[in-house]
């Protein structure tokens, strides 16, 4: 890869799920409110497999740019 | 003949039709047999890593896990989601690295990096005895599916000879594009019967998802919790962590990051494989609506929840369909850990005890061990009954040694010695057999220690027993030199 235009800080972004989806997990743990049908727990854990993909969309999006401009750079 | 072994019979033939013609006249080098000469795209890639995900244990696990033990199954979900996100970052080094020095297997990568042969023929060794089991997991997942599903007419060793002998054919002719071709009927066939079983069975019987959850909670208090002790919300996050860490560590999954065509690919990937594995949420919902209708699978028997239900919900036809996929889910990731483990076999065991072997004679050796492999998996499967059992509980904690090694070396220079990482690979993966042998867990170590302590998975011990002495080992040995090739790999 070319010189970075600066540092890709969002990148920090991608640990989200992983800490986001674990460290709830003990909030999580109750039987109630069921969500969408779902048990809590359940609905949680769903939930941050949907953020990971959005997470990881927005990381991909913005990398993408910058691999762009990147390009264009003498 | 009944309505379900047709079914599952054309599903079959389709499969390894498709796997065998997969070739379409390609002249087969081992890079081409193993790799698919570096050229797969998006899909192809993507199929190779979703594989990972539908396995006999996710289908017929998954479902098992739900029916059986309710709420710990969850995390069956979480370890995905956190390995895609780390895949982003991961797996493009590896193929870079790879694609620059003609990698071919995940020895290779770390005999390069370390530059050392004698760590590459031991996770040669670790690959092969981790795969063996998993291959073994995958026939006797089969003999089940094949069995239940023809109602009993097809016995199981039957049909673990006959999905053998399918499963060396294509892998000797096609070899990944066998795997990457059959992997898109079997992604077509699970997305479809997955998710009308999820859809079907919590209506049918419960009126909707809620309903079922709530009715579950009612018969069974605390079925949908973690419980205070045993699969406790320590042993969830502590097991998610290291199954995500064992995740790419798979030698046939590591192996396949080297297809790809080029590194963007990764990227899409891991936008996209998070979504996609919510298809195993289908799975759950169909083991958690068998629960109060199917009475009585104690056990390992759990794991027939999914056919059993079916059976007594939908006719033959439908019966057959749901087979067919699990077949499917059998001979996809069977036919990975066939090839890679014979790869492993001749480049980085049977190369090393013949130093002249020019790449042909190599690439003949890979393709000639294809059968002797899956006899003795065969062999395995009908012979070893339930002594496999701890081997294949043993497999993920096996290549998950792997990862303090892999991580250390990933960005360049390791950060490791050679003599360190393999001092520490060894070390972790006697712990690992020690405490499998005598099913030692945290709470027989540590009898005094508090309950979320005890509840930890004991892999943690291992892991922790490696890295203690990949750092001793390290900083009285010498670190490998900085290649100069490697220098512009960073970024």
């Amino acid at each position: 890869m070319s010189a970075p235009a600066g540092p890709r800080r969002y990148r920090w972004l991608a640990l989200l799920p992983g800490v986001g989806m674990l460290a709830g997990v003990p909030f999580a743990n109750r039987t109630q409110p069921y969500i969408f049908g779902l048990p809590p727990l359940l609905a949680w854990i769903v939930g941050w497999v949907l953020m990971t993909s959005v997470i990881m969309g927005a990381i991909w999006t913005l990398d993408s740019r910058r691999d762009r401009q990147d390009a264009q750079r003498p | 003949m009944n309505a379900a072994l047709a079914v599952i019979l054309a599903f079959f033939v389709l499969a390894i039709t498709l796997g065998v013609l997969a070739r379409r006249g390609r002249v087969m080098n081992l890079e081409q047999w193993s790799l698919g000469g570096r050229g797969f795209g998006t899909i192809f890639v993507f199929l190779l890593m979703a594989g990972e995900i539908y396995t006999t244990f996710t289908f017929l696990g998954g479902s098992g896990w739900a029916y059986g033990r309710g709420a710990p199954a969850f995390y069956i979900l979480c370890y995905g989601a956190i390995a895609y996100s780390a895949s982003y970052f991961l797996l493009p080094r590896i193929w870079r690295y790879a694609k620059e020095h003609a990698l071919v297997s995940q020895a290779d990568f770390f005999i390069k990096k370390y530059d050392s042969r004698p760590l590459g023929v031991l996770v040669a060794l670790v690959s092969v005895i981790a795969i063996i089991p998993y291959l073994v997991l995958q026939l006797k997942g089969l003999g089940i599916i094949v069995s239940e599903a023809s109602y009993g007419s097809i016995s199981q060793p039957t049909a673990i000879w006959v999905g053998s002998v399918a499963l060396v054919a294509f892998v000797v002719i096609s070899g990944v594009r066998g795997s990457a071709w059959t992997a898109a009927v079997k992604d077509v066939m699970i997305l479809v019967v997955a998710v009308f079983v999820g859809v079907y069975l919590p209506f049918h019987y419960y009126g909707g998802y809620g309903e079922m959850f709530a009715a579950i909670e009612r018969a069974k208090p605390g079925f949908l919790l973690l419980p205070q002790s045993g699969m406790s919300v320590s042993w969830l996050i502590s097991t998610v962590l290291l199954t995500a860490m064992g995740f790419y560590m798979w030698p046939h999954y590591f192996a396949a990051t080297y297809t790809a065509r080029d590194e963007n690919i990764f990227r899409k990937n891991a936008v996209v494989l998070p979504i996609y594995q919510l298809v195993l949420l289908f799975v759950f919902f169909a083991g958690f609506a068998a629960v109060l209708q199917v009475t009585g699978l104690k056990g390992a028997d759990a794991d027939l929840s999914l056919l059993r239900v079916s059976k007594m919900t939908f006719s033959p036809w439908l019966v057959g369909f749901v087979g067919a996929a699990g077949v499917l889910t059998a001979l996809v990731p069977g036919s990975m850990l066939l090839m890679t483990a014979s790869t492993i076999l001749a480049q980085n065991v049977y190369r090393e005890l013949s130093p002249g072997a020019d790449d042909r004679i190599i690439s003949l050796v890979a393709r000639g061990l294809v059968p002797i492999v899956a006899l003795i998996a065969v062999i395995l499967t009908l012979r070893g009954g339930s002594a496999i059992v701890p081997l294949l509980l043993m497999g993920y904690s096996l290549v998950t040694q792997l990862f303090p090694a892999l991580i250390l070396s990933i960005g360049g220079r390791p950060y490791a010695s050679a003599a360190g990482a393999l001092a520490g690979i060894l070390a972790g993966e006697l712990t690992v057999a020690y405490m499998t042998i005598t099913g030692a867990t945290l709470a027989t170590l540590l009898p005094s220690a508090p309950q979320m302590v005890k509840d930890l998975n004991v892999g943690l011990v291992a892991l922790i027993v490696n890295v203690v002495v990949l750092g001793v080992v390290s900083t009285l040995t010498a670190r490998p030199a900085v290649a100069p090739a490697l220098q512009s790999v960073d970024g």
